[in-house]
């Protein structure tokens, strides 16, 4: 068989915890030109651990945006496809940077830190890409500023995350709503707290000075040790983003997929105004979609992966986006584009799994909810 | 490291085979599940199936990639471990035992000569690691 080694390559970016996950033993991989722990102890018990207790992530690849100026909202309003104008001081959206043609520059997760002022956390590999295009774009009078380099970002996520993380912290975070954030100090550090993540579960995402990585990463994992807080890598949070139907971009989502064809319509305001890809998005609307992602399950023993085809009745209509086996649901799940004939809840179809076919069901999403 | 059993021959690709008479039983190394993580789906031949040396005769998945793996030597299948398709994470407890995938009937004895010692595979995966 053939069996990949660790990254090593000198030319990767590395987080300021690169140290922390070598001394863990994790296994690194080169995830988008940044050397990230793919696992620890194992992505099946990181998972669980995730969904049953709480887990730590170093997420600083990820990229952040400051966009300022009297005009700030206009740029924002421009580049992205929800409705940013609907967002109060300390309040968080998701939301698509769009092409002209509707398709993904990226997703992005837009913070409003006041008025003339916003946040946006956008995905590593895409961070310089999302920078020029917003920079493009900016005929507002605003001030665009890559600050990734900045911040160091964890993920504290789990049922048991608030309370692992209020032990660090005077800022009362049961006060704190999804989806919204504040500003406060972790261990005596100056964080932005914000009450957001990529797993499906309750928890935190911290921003801070890259200076003080290691020192919180070790005074959370102490915290966190009576509650059975694990290191989790990139390997969980990937099969835990999936049970919770997130897209990924360069899989779900990426310039050749339309807002409304990742089923985002959510994200999709055409009422707001003008933005980039929005005639296009509304003729589509109006027109309906051919094509839109869905959710399946395998019926037949076979696991769907990225790129298998999608067979009905023996005719290839559709591709497979992101498949995995599914940790806590204990089923093999997928994403996938399919006509929108074909896409209705409880049809059959098959995926072409190397030199046979296996059956699968497309299912309500997302596959998993946690209970609140 | 979990020692490699000295009674069995090894291919860079981190397969074994433990020769028993005419027949062996081939598997992978506690190496490969390792750098492969948790082992979710195992994928055999049929009983009676032919593959030449190097050929891919199944699949191994864990929950992030698929592997092939590679007949060490040519034979027909005499054999499929029916308990590692049902518990695929035998391959990670027990890789070198409990979880053997295929019997097969070696067609060509000297054919085993290509394959790695013990202590020269030791020395492969070491090598391999540093690099």
């Amino acid at each position: 068989m053939t069996v990949s080694t660790a990254a090593e390559s000198q030319a990767l970016k590395k987080t300021a915890l690169n140290k922390v996950h070598h001394s863990l033993k994790a296994k690194m991989v080169d995830f988008g030109g940044w050397e990230m722990p793919v696992e620890y102890s194992g992505i099946v018990n990181e998972h669980l651990k995730v969904r049953t207790a709480v887990g730590l992530f170093d997420v600083s690849h990820m990229g952040e945006i400051d966009i300022r100026g009297k005009e700030a909202l206009a740029l924002v309003q421009q580049v992205t496809s929800n409705d940013a104008s609907k967002l109060a001081d300390g309040q968080i959206q998701y939301s698509g940077l769009t092409t002209y043609e509707g398709t993904f520059v990226d997703d992005v997760l837009v913070h409003r830190i006041g008025p003339d002022h916003y946040f946006l956390c956008v995905n590593a590999s895409n961070s310089d890409k999302d920078f020029a295009w917003i920079v493009k774009n900016n005929r507002f009078d605003a001030e665009v500023r890559n600050l990734s380099p900045e911040y160091t970002q964890l993920a504290i996520q789990g049922p048991r995350a608030l309370s692992v993380l209020q032990r660090l912290t005077s800022t009362d975070l049961s006060a704190i709503k999804y989806y919204w954030f504040t500003y406060g100090k972790v261990e005596g550090v100056d964080a932005m707290i914000a009450r957001t993540g990529y797993t499906g579960e309750d928890g935190f995402e911290i921003y801070f000075t890259p200076d003080e990585s290691e020192r919180l990463w070790n005074r959370i994992m102490e915290a966190g040790a009576s509650d059975g807080i694990t290191p989790t890598g990139l390997g969980a949070r990937n099969t835990l983003r999936l049970e919770a139907k997130m897209a990924l971009y360069g899989h779900e989502i990426d310039d050749t997929t339309t807002v409304l064809e990742a089923d985002l319509g959510w994200i999709c305001k055409l009422q707001k105004g003008d933005f980039n890809g929005r005639d296009i998005l509304l003729k589509q609307k109006q027109v309906g979609v051919k094509r839109i992602l869905v959710g399946i399950e395998m019926i037949e023993p076979g696991i769907a992966r990225e790129h298998y085809p999608v067979l009905f009745k023996g005719q290839t209509v559709g591709q497979v986006t992101s498949g995995s086996p599914a940790p806590f649901l204990k089923k093999n799940i997928g994403l996938a584009y399919v006509p929108v004939d074909h896409s209705a809840i409880g049809n059959e179809v098959q995926i072409q799994i190397r030199n046979r076919q296996a059956l699968a069901r497309i299912v309500a999403t997302p596959f998993y909810k946690r209970t609140k | 490291m979990t020692k490699n059993p000295e009674d069995c021959m090894y291919t860079k690709e981190h397969e074994w085979i433990r020769v028993n008479g005419k027949t062996g039983t081939v598997g992978i190394t506690h190496y490969a599940q390792k750098q492969l993580g948790d082992i979710v789906f195992v994928e055999l031949p049929k009983v009676g199936d032919h593959f030449d040396t190097n050929e891919s005769f199944g699949t191994v998945e864990s929950v992030k990639a698929v592997s092939e793996i590679y007949c060490p030597v040519a034979g027909d299948v005499t054999e499929i471990n029916e308990a590692v398709v049902n518990s695929p994470e035998l391959l990670n407890s027990d890789p070198h035992g409990d979880a053997w995938l295929i019997e097969i009937k070696i067609q060509n004895p000297p054919d085993l000569e290509e394959l790695m010692s013990a202590e020269a595979y030791d020395e492969y995966i070491h090598d391999e690691a540093a690099e």
